[in-house]
């Protein structure tokens, strides 16, 4: 048995395993099979991440994460988790082709996924002029009309990244005002090619074998219209990918893994949750990175405590003995 | 056992007229998801040597390729069969997940 497996390969997991393993602990991460690194492996240059003043990067970033993790001992797997049972000393994670694992604690740094627009030719679409990621095929839209939904700052760095292939780039959002940081939104509102589209909401997409428009519906006025487009991408957001958890870890309202006050504590002792997958509202990959910390601090410390009782205790002394 | 590439001027012999499914991984450089599904398809090849041949086009390499069969998001895999596309994969998946969508090939 071992002292930790952490769930998840983006900078709350390797953040918490960079810890776990200068303590000696001897983590596994299971880094997911073919999205290992995370979010930020769609990305291009990340400009906020402290200790890089000329940007990074976003793969590269996360080639560094795993990297600093692997050097003090980290294992790093990539495979899936198919299942986990946590509600026991002894927790269980099976994966899709690597075995079971077996740990007294258990990080939970699984982040979010996409957010869909919940539309019915949206799956049929999907890679077929439909697209959630600019870096990876922004490519193929070459002196093309396109559209890029959402106004956040992924929706705006979408949206300026897209424009250096497009011929227009339209941006269209519910509200009439930005929900993206200043300096995204000013470096959207100074490209030539790009126009926004306010106050509407796209109702649905057109297109026999690739997307050639969509309908979009006022917020205002709840008038039609519809806009021709060779490429539509997706940036509305994300939600916390919680289902291998639903039934034995609480939620919050919002959906995110609930934790006890700034702790990483769930409801189940030795099950820790860090990074996009609590944190409803910042989502920063420094912000993911110290929840890792945080994290891997709390799971130190409880296996510690496990030690200490087992000292206490000499009939689950030889149980605890395994793991340390 | 790494997949070999092949260009535009050896689509049509080693991908058309071939006598066994192809399956072509679409891909590029600078696409991560791709370079995380190339291993998962290396090793689908090498236990499934006898029946399916998995080869890789570079898109930036080869854009007429790319237009041609309509590829607007990688990685996309198509199996070719007598020259026609039998199958249509896109975005990297699970060895199982590929696995599942190809059994027509690997029966």
């Amino acid at each position: 048995m071992r002292n930790v497996i952490i769930i998840g390969s983006g900078p709350a997991g390797y953040t918490a395993a960079i810890y776990a393993a200068r303590a000696n602990l001897n983590p596994v991460l299971l880094a997911s099979s073919v999205e290992a690194g995370g979010e930020l492996m769609n990305t291009t240059e990340v400009e906020n991440y402290p200790g890089f003043p000329e940007g990074i990067q976003g793969p590269e970033l996360m080639t560094k994460m795993q990297e600093q993790a692997e050097r003090f001992g980290t294992e790093v797997i990539l495979d899936d988790v198919t299942e986990v049972s946590l509600g026991g000393e002894v927790k269980t994670v099976k994966t899709g082709y690597s075995g079971d694992f077996e740990a007294a604690s258990v990080i939970v740094a699984t982040g979010s996924a996409y957010r869909k627009l919940g539309l019915a030719d949206e799956e049929r679409l999907s890679g077929r002029g439909i697209s959630w990621c600019a870096t990876c095929d922004g490519f193929f839209f070459k002196q093309k009309t396109i559209a890029v939904v959402g106004g956040g700052d992924s929706a705006m760095e979408e949206a300026t990244f897209l424009t250096r292939f497009a011929s227009k780039v339209y941006v269209i959002h519910r509200k009439d005002t930005l929900r993206a940081s200043k300096i995204m939104q000013d470096r959207a509102f100074a490209n030539d090619k790009i126009e926004f589209i306010w106050n509407s909401e796209v109702v649905g997409i057109s297109g026999e074998n690739a997307v050639d428009g969509v309908t979009l519906k006022s917020t205002v006025d709840g008038t039609e219209s519809h806009l021709e487009l060779g490429g539509l991408f997706i940036a509305i957001g994300n939600d916390p990918r919680t289902h291998l958890f639903h039934g034995q870890l609480e939620l919050t309202l919002d959906g995110t893994i609930a934790v006890d006050g700034r702790s990483s504590r769930t409801n189940l002792p030795g099950v820790f949750a860090a990074g996009d997958v609590i944190d409803p509202t910042y989502r920063q990959a420094v912000t993911a990175a110290a929840s890792g910390t945080v994290a891997a601090l709390d799971a130190e410390h409880y296996l510690a405590s496990l030690e200490q009782e087992a000292n206490h205790n000499p009939e689950i002394a030889s149980a605890v003995a395994a793991t340390v | 056992m790494s997949a070999r590439s092949v260009s535009e001027s050896t689509f049509d012999a080693e991908v058309l007229q071939s006598a066994r499914p192809v399956l072509v991984d679409f891909w590029a450089e600078w696409c991560g998801p791709c370079r995380m599904v190339s291993p998962i398809l290396d090793q689908i090849a090498s236990e499934n040597v006898d029946k399916l041949d998995i080869v890789k086009v570079n898109v930036d390499e080869n854009p007429n390729l790319a237009m041609q069969y309509q590829i607007t998001s990688i990685p996309a895999m198509k199996v070719f069969k007598s020259g026609e596309v039998a199958q249509t994969i896109i975005g990297a998946k699970p060895k199982a997940a590929l696995e599942a969508d190809l059994a027509a090939f690997l029966a």
